[in-house]
């Protein structure tokens, strides 16, 4: 890529940095120039946004309809999947998948609840109330 | 007489913290495209099966880590390395290093750190930043991928050397510890290395998922997603393509450019005008990454999304393979003393 190609693009990146990136001067050369951010990253990562606020919308339907516990709704809220909940939880995946169900979650203990709330960064009262 | 420490910024982290603290301990010839050349940073591989955010499972580099302890060894320096257990234990060893005066890389989570935007905080647990001081209770920060240092409180430093999930960092530190002297020949040597490495990692890995071949096992996969995943998910698949190989820290497009500059600056260490010729070679992979990125932005966009858009897509990905693989050829040829 050569550095008057270099996109300079809006992106959410640019509140904290500009990326370096290396590109070729008129010598030919290898050199280094900054980039504000290119369209086709920005697009990628809305997407992704998107994709995230839907899948915790459906959470959120599925928690007021009765067919799922908080717990799901809070792991998509937090955009996590089952490794990075087992990782804060250390309960193993299926556990979770367990006390996603609406019964079960109803006769979790304090203790295990207090570790979700952790791990969700919420506080218990907000994951035992959630309605949807 | 007290060492300053200077901050460097990189265009991939590891790469980054890697140069910046060579840089500390007295080795100024170091840059980042030679960090990442003699580490052998550049790498590929599709895990199959796996998702990761919903999304496909591919990485564009080698295992972190590997960059800074490849390239410290071809430089006989001796490195430390520390995990804990215990947080306080690992709060107590990070502050007696600060108070030595010892700049330190640290892994961390990205999910809870403040200076990130939010919309970039996914629990991704390998990114890399060094502390070099501590003031008024804040850590200070010198983060590669930004232009200026920065710094943590006591309590968001914790959160993120002790992010949970994979490659969860348990409050993973590093420093050089012993750096001696390091000769021009030494420094050729780790280049030639880092060259023969790469060209065997990429040419020669076992199995279709790694290497050059595993671009092509991802052409393959585009090619069939429209059908199996529906063209919306399909399209989400290609949009974390994109973000894995674009996005800072990781890169595609980024990776070749930074891989095509080492192979310029090898040049002046190892006189083989032929490291060149291959170092254009890589410049246009990393330019047909790109296009392939425009390619498939326009598919998530929504304004093309038929099976000849993704067939195109991967037509690009069967090019690239096949023009790293001749570079990689030539690279593992050629006599380099």
């Amino acid at each position: 890529m050569k550095k008057e190609e270099l996109p300079q693009d809006e992106s959410a990146l640019a509140s904290m940095t500009r990326e370096l990136m290396y590109v070729k001067d008129k010598e030919g050369k290898y050199t280094t120039d900054l980039s504000t951010g290119w369209d086709v990253k920005k697009q990628a990562l809305d997407n992704a946004w998107d994709d995230i606020k839907e899948r915790t919308e459906e959470a959120r339907k599925a928690v007021a309809n009765g067919e799922k516990s908080p717990i799901y709704y809070f792991m998509e809220l937090r955009i996590m999947d089952f490794p990075v909940l087992s990782g804060y939880t250390g309960f193993w995946a299926f556990t979770i998948k367990r006390h996603m169900k609406p019964n079960v979650f109803k006769s979790l203990s304090e203790k295990k609840l207090q570790i979700y709330a952790k791990a969700f960064d919420v506080s218990v009262e907000e994951l035992k109330n959630f309605k949807g | 007489m007290e060492k300053e420490f200077k901050h460097i910024q990189a265009a991939h982290c590891e790469n980054g913290v890697a140069t910046s603290l060579l840089r500390y301990h007295g080795l100024q010839f170091m840059t980042e495209p030679l960090a990442f050349g003699m580490g052998s940073g550049i790498f590929y591989l599709h895990i199959p099966f796996l998702t990761i955010s919903n999304g496909p499972a591919i990485t564009y580099r080698s295992m972190p880590g590997w960059i800074f302890s490849r390239t410290c060894t071809a430089l006989g320096v001796k490195v430390k390395r520390e995990k804990f257990r215990s947080e306080e234990a690992a709060v107590k060893f990070l502050d007696q290093k600060v108070k030595e005066g010892v700049p330190v890389g640290c892994q961390v989570g990205v999910f809870n750190l403040p200076y990130f935007p939010p919309e970039y905080r996914f629990h991704f647990n390998a990114h890399n930043l060094i502390v070099y001081g501590k003031e008024n209770g804040n850590y200070l920060i010198s983060d590669p991928v930004m232009e200026t240092v920065t710094h943590l409180s006591e309590e968001d430093m914790l959160k993120v050397r002790f992010a949970k999930g994979p490659l969860a960092p348990k409050g993973h530190v590093y420093f050089p510890e012993q750096v001696g002297i390091v000769t021009d020949e030494m420094i050729k040597k780790g280049i030639i290395k880092g060259i023969k490495r790469s060209s065997r990692d990429m040419l020669h890995i076992p199995g279709n998922i790694g290497g050059v071949s595993g671009i092509k096992y991802t052409a393959k996969k585009i090619r069939i997603w429209r059908d199996k995943l529906g063209p919306r998910k399909a399209g989400l698949y290609l949009g974390q393509i994109v973000r894995m190989q674009e996005e800072i820290g990781t890169g595609g497009g980024g990776f070749r450019f930074l891989f095509a500059a080492f192979l310029e600056q090898a040049h002046q260490y190892v006189k083989q005008d032929q490291l060149l010729q291959i170092s254009e070679d890589f410049t246009k992979a990393g330019d047909l990454w790109r296009a392939s990125a425009v390619n498939m932005g326009r598919i998530y966009k929504g304004r093309l999304n038929e099976q000849k858009d993704f067939d195109e897509s991967a037509d690009l990905l069967m090019q690239i393979s096949d023009i790293e693989k001749q570079a990689f050829i030539k690279l593992s040829k050629i006599k380099l003393g």
